[in-house]
């Protein structure tokens, strides 16, 4: 708990990888306090349950090529969309980027050796492992998998005889671990700042992180006390939520949305700093309008945790609370733009350099415009009636969470997993692998707008045959994706395992500290800590001067 | 970037502000975690106003209050430990250390009385006495075992934290020149004690 | 560089402080038992959070040295409030008008 590690003397040190501590084998990574190896522990996880959320998905594609069964029966399919949604939310996307390049760049980024709370670090991943051990447990112990959806709304999910109990202490232990993970790079960004690095100097990746640091730790907690509160229930009967005992099912919602959607955006502004960072290196030009970028990283916090009841304006509430939470609801919208507009300002005039992280930047551009759009729709009164609780939501949802947050995850993962093992993957692979999966992408989610707004439920075992064709399309679209993305991880992998070795520091001519340090770094990242006098981005400055905010 | 790179060698990264700043965030987890089913009870009391008031009347306001003072004393005790360890009285400390602990241990020994009464009345979820009163009530009961119940084990989970830093002052790990553990321990307590400072009035106080 | 005996200049180093404090937290604990008796509405409850949160306030800067640390803990308790006040008001917003 107390901020007090050893440091070794560290000159002339070999790869963190190749270090040698006083644990052996498998040992000197699952107690390893340094956080490239919990980085790297943590992508291993995330990205081998990335894989099982995703085979869920295909799966429920394919069961939804007929329109009565296909494959499995109704059960298993209630089953497969909640592990889908519990697995790719909770497991993979919430953790993310933050669990693995935040933990692996922010000290390096900062110009620190460590975070804040290395064992702190550490018992974060334990807690994750935990959870997605229970996940396992829930799904295979006798009650069977849960089915009540990613959002476990009462009733249901009182009465439902699947595993619940398991499947939420999962869920609220990985809550706790991403408190921890947020607590940590708060305490680390206020302190363990490298000397002249100020805020502004900051990388924005690492505002990025700050912002939602602070989501973690303010709102995670509600959607802690509102499981704990199901479990009781569940074992006790209290009747907190249960009407016939006076309690509100419609608390449970309000509750149950006070952390969900800020959760959100704990997925959506670290991806968002990981473009941050892209688009200027691959660019070559200083990120436009820093400081707006950077405050709206606290601005989509502070708006994201106001907006929670959009996600029920067909259950009932009042009046002034539709009209409230519209409004807000728009309002959050401008700060993301914002980010929006700087992005496509940053690349004018440019020298653009179209290397597969950049790609997969500029796809995450696209395809949260399209995410965005879509929510500002959906936020609409008059309009969210109809579509509500329709497929065009789960276009929606597809759009900016893995529009977002996944191909933010993409877009790292090829960005600096060369810097993190020191081994390169072959990129024009990497390019085609990108152009399959965004094809095969759009193909997918774009017919879930058109029969969402048809009238084409979610979560719907059977539907009405005139949806058939799309879901057909859908479904030949996600075979496209999943080749593609088998594609893009035979790549790195082959590389990881056998790919040729890089040494050189600065890969893709970026300005940020992680590129002034070896490939891959040392234990301590640094050999001495920097003296910090520029800012991140500066670029040679192209002819024209545009309106820059300093 | 450039950066000029100067010499600092830093063998054991020490920062006091730093684990106190980590310290009250995490506090801040626990009182939202709390928070919530404040949000759950200042719900349900708007609705039920009534039934509130009436089922608050059988609560025992003397018991309320006496663990009020209890848990008040208790931070007292735990803040007075770390004046005295910082004026180099190690024996005090401790003494006061667990005094706090002991303290802790009276209040959930009176909150066992209190919940076995209750229990022994019929007013406990699912009973038959309580499901036969009108919702407000039972959600007032529901609330306060909920409640009451996690702050119990806030109170556990804290006496086990003051416990270690018992062994660690003995064993000389909290020294006056490095006390953080002991300051960090001593935060969680107080919260600990806010959270009952509102508990108390919303249970025992609205009638 | 850290100073990590920053606290303890600036923390008393009497216990007079520490126990009129607490002489203070009892007598606010009383005075909320005392006004409860008194059957006064909806004033009755706004006083007992309005007490509660002082007693909350003494313990929060002087037991818990929040005054003596630096402005950032302040903000930060400040942004944790914010986020309680806020999302109970928006809540409201659907509960006041059913």
């Amino acid at each position: 708990m107390a901020g007090v590690a050893e440091t070794v003397e560290s000159n002339g040190q070999g790869s963190f990888l190749d270090y040698k501590g006083k644990h052996k084998g498998i040992f000197a990574w699952i107690l390893s306090t340094d956080h490239k190896r919990i980085g790297i522990l943590y992508m291993v996880a995330l990205l081998s349950w990335f894989l099982v959320g995703m085979t869920l998905g295909g799966l429920i594609r394919i069961e939804l090529l007929t329109p009565e069964g296909t494959i499995v029966g109704p059960q298993t399919y209630n089953a497969f969309f909640t592990l889908h949604g519990v697995i790719m939310l909770f497991i993979f996307v919430i953790p993310g980027i933050p669990a693995v390049f935040g933990n692996f760049f922010l000290p390096i980024m900062i110009g620190a050796e460590d975070v804040a709370f290395p064992r702190l670090n550490l018992l974060s991943w334990y807690l994750y492992i935990i959870g997605g051990i229970l996940i396992i447990l829930a799904i295979f112990l006798p009650g069977g998998a849960p089915d009540t959806g990613w959002t476990f709304y009462i009733p249901y999910s009182v009465r439902t005889s699947t595993n619940m109990i398991i499947t939420l202490s999962a869920v609220f232990i990985l809550g706790f671990s991403s408190i921890l993970t947020g607590l940590n790079f708060i305490t680390t960004i206020h302190r363990l700042r490298a000397p002249g690095m100020d805020w502004f100097k900051m990388p924005l990746f690492s505002w990025g992180l700050y912002a939602t640091g602070w989501i973690q730790v303010i709102v995670t907690p509600i959607i802690g006390i509102t499981l704990l509160l199901v479990i009781v229930e569940r074992v006790f009967g209290v009747g907190i939520f249960d009407p016939a005992l006076g309690g509100d099912p419609i608390l449970f919602q309000h509750l149950f949305w006070i952390y969900s959607h800020p959760a959100v955006y704990i997925m959506a502004v670290p991806s968002m700093g990981v473009i941050s960072e892209i688009i200027p290196t691959f660019s070559h030009r200083t990120i436009f309008g820093y400081k707006f970028i950077a405050y709206s990283s606290l601005a989509i916090a502070v708006f994201g945790s106001l907006v929670w009841a959009h996600h029920m304006f067909a259950v009932g509430m009042s009046d002034s609370a539709e009209f409230i939470f519209s409004l807000l609801t728009f309002m959050v919208a401008i700060p993301s733009a914002i980010k929006v507009f700087n992005w496509t300002a940053t690349l004018y005039k440019g020298s653009i350099q179209l290397d597969a992280p950049m790609l997969y930047a500029l796809a995450f551009i696209f395809l949260f415009t399209i995410g965005g759009l879509t929510g500002i729709i959906q936020g609409a009164l008059s309009v969210d009636i109809h579509l509500t609780d329709t497929y065009f939501i789960v276009g929606h949802i597809h759009y900016v969470v893995f529009g977002t947050a996944g191909f933010g995850i993409f877009a790292a993962l090829h960005y600096w997993l060369p810097k993190m093992i020191g081994k390169m993957y072959n990129m024009k692979f990497a390019k085609v692998a990108f152009w399959i999966i965004f094809t095969g992408f759009n193909i997918l989610y774009f017919p879930f707008f058109i029969m969402g707004w048809l009238g084409m439920p979610r979560r719907s075992y059977h539907y009405l045959p005139q949806f058939q064709v799309y879901h057909v399309i859908s479904t030949v679209g996600s075979w496209i994706m999943i080749a593609g993305i088998l594609m893009m991880f035979y790549n790195l992998l082959k590389s990881a395992i056998n790919g040729p070795r890089i040494t050189e520091r600065n890969l893709w001519g970026g300005e940020t500290l992680e590129w002034t340090v070896p490939t891959p770094p040392p234990l301590t990242n640094f050999d001495k800590i920097p003296d910090v006098i520029n800012g991140p981005y500066e670029y040679k400055q192209n002819d024209i001067e545009l309106e820059e905010v300093k | 970037m450039s950066t000029h790179e100067q010499t600092v060698t830093t063998h054991v990264h020490r920062d006091d502000v730093g684990a106190r700043m980590g310290m009250w965030l995490f506090l801040f987890t626990e009182l939202i975690l709390f928070g919530g089913l404040f949000f759950v009870y200042s719900v349900y009391r708007f609705l039920h106003q009534t039934d509130f008031h009436v089922a608050a009347k059988s609560m025992n306001v003397f018991i309320g209050t006496t663990n009020t003072a209890i848990l008040l004393t208790s931070s007292l005790t735990i803040a007075l430990s770390i004046v005295a360890l910082r004026n180099r009285k190690k024996i005090l400390s401790l003494t006061l250390q667990g005094i706090t602990v002991i303290f802790g241990l009276i209040f959930l020994i009176n909150k066992y009385f209190e919940w076995t009464a209750e229990i022994h009345h019929g007013n406990y979820p699912g009973s038959p006495e309580l499901l036969s009163q009108p919702p407000g009530h039972i959600l007032f009961y529901g609330l306060y075992y909920v409640m009451t119940g996690l702050h119990g084990l806030h109170v556990i989970i804290g006496m086990i934290v003051i416990m270690f830093m018992m062994r660690f002052t003995i064993k000389d790990v909290i020294t006056p020149d490095r006390m953080v553990k002991l300051e960090a321990a001593g935060l969680y307590w107080h919260l600990v004690d806010i959270i009952w400072i509102f508990l108390f009035p919303l249970f025992y106080l609205i009638t | 560089m850290i100073n990590n005996n920053e606290l303890s200049e600036h923390t008393s180093h009497s216990y007079s402080r520490y126990i009129l404090v607490w002489m203070g937290l009892l007598t606010l604990t009383a005075i909320t038992v005392a006004v409860a008796g008194v059957n006064l509405g909806d004033v009755t409850i706004t006083m007992a959070l309005v007490i509660a949160s002082i007693k909350s306030y003494l313990v929060i800067t002087e037991f818990m040295h929040l005054n003596t640390e630096s402005r950032t803990f302040k903000i930060f308790l400040g942004v944790a409030l914010f986020f309680i006040i806020i999302s109970i008001v928006l809540l409201f917003s659907d509960y006041s008008k059913m």
